[in-house]
């Protein structure tokens, strides 16, 4: 079985802020990715100062600015499920775990990365890791790939433990750093322009962080 | 979206009157705020086409606007808007946004069902 990467992830942007550097590098070794990403972010609040979105357009702007970025990071497939920002958690789970076993089977991913059910922050990174944890343990377990479950949750080293898998990506950081662009609408307020010089001092620094390192659990499933 | 003039405002919330409309009603304060320590709790709500019929809507206040939507059996209410869009035809979108563009509260009507 060659290796492949299967990435599922509820929002435009997750698969760049949370791991874009880690699929870069592995994009840049040949390895090919397929990203599953479960809604259009339709309910982010960045419009933009001047706007660039409304609530009725911010779909289409953050649609495109998905498929810029897996263009900048490498991801050559990706499926949109078609979900709505916000109502994972509240959807038919069977439905779901079929889409996501179907897409297991049929790209037979080696590593698959989604966020760590419960210590992923956002109700839909939660409801959406746990989905596809449910997937992958309906395969057979020789057939089951790794996974690397995402977890920024505050504090949620103090229950889970620190991460066994750190990943340098300082060698792709201006991959990451297109990518993050990419997303224009979401990185615009966490990067302010040069002029707001006392705001831009911690930011940049959680920027360089976020340019140097990703890290990782390695889930095992029962 | 443009910063809300009340005149315009007015007449296009009076062209939605008496009819069945569709509403989307959102208020946030973001998915990270608690994450962030920018608040102690994360608190939203929003209804995406709910249907609703009002028989008085105004918009008052000198900025952030309120607008008050009286039905038969309620009413809708929001407050905190600063912007309003005309530009898609049968809808009237308004927000409130923060200095850097954050959307904090929204009411939108429309003809149509918004898109889901």
């Amino acid at each position: 079985m060659g290796q492949h990467i299967l990435v599922v992830f509820p929002h435009p942007d997750d698969e760049t802020f949370g791991c874009g550097g880690t699929l870069a590098l592995f994009a840049k070794s040949g390895i090919p990715i397929t990203y599953i990403c479960g809604t259009l972010g339709q309910m982010g609040r960045n419009m933009g100062n001047p706007f660039f979105a409304n609530r009725e357009t911010l779909s289409k702007i953050r649609e495109a600015e998905l498929e810029k970025a897996c263009k900048a990071i490498g991801i050559q497939h990706l499926i949109k499920l078609g979900l709505r920002d916000k109502t994972i958690e509240f959807e038919d789970p069977e439905p779901i775990v079929n889409r996501i076993e179907q897409i297991l089977r049929e790209v037979q991913p080696s590593l698959v990365l989604t966020h760590y059910p419960g210590y992923a922050v956002h109700p839909d990174h939660n409801a959406l890791g746990e989905l596809t944890i449910k997937a992958v343990s309906r395969l057979s377990t020789q057939d089951r790939p790794t996974i690397y479950a995402h977890a920024f949750a505050r504090n949620c080293q103090d229950v889970i433990g620190p991460p066994d898998i750190v990943n340098d990506i300082s060698a792709v950081a201006d991959v990451k750093c297109a990518a993050i662009l990419a997303h224009r609408s979401q990185s615009q307020v966490m990067f302010p322009r040069d002029n707001k010089t006392e705001v831009n001092e911690p930011t940049k620094n959680a920027y360089s962080h976020m340019l140097q390192r990703e890290s990782f659990w390695t889930y095992r499933c029962f | 979206m443009h910063p809300i003039d009340r005149s315009i405002v007015q007449p296009a919330l009076d062209r939605f009157l008496n009819r069945e409309v569709y509403l989307h009603l959102e208020t946030t304060n973001g998915a990270y705020a608690a994450h962030r320590q920018e608040s102690k709790m994360t608190v939203g709500a929003y209804i995406r086409n709910g249907r609703i019929s009002f028989i008085r809507g105004t918009i008052t206040g000198e900025g952030p606007y309120r607008v008050g939507l009286k039905m038969q059996d309620g009413w809708v209410y929001a407050e905190g808007l600063t912007d309003f869009d005309l530009g898609q035809e049968g809808k009237l979108l308004l927000a409130g946004h923060d200095e850097e563009g954050r959307l904090a509260v929204a009411l939108e009507l429309s003809m149509e069902p918004f898109e889901l």
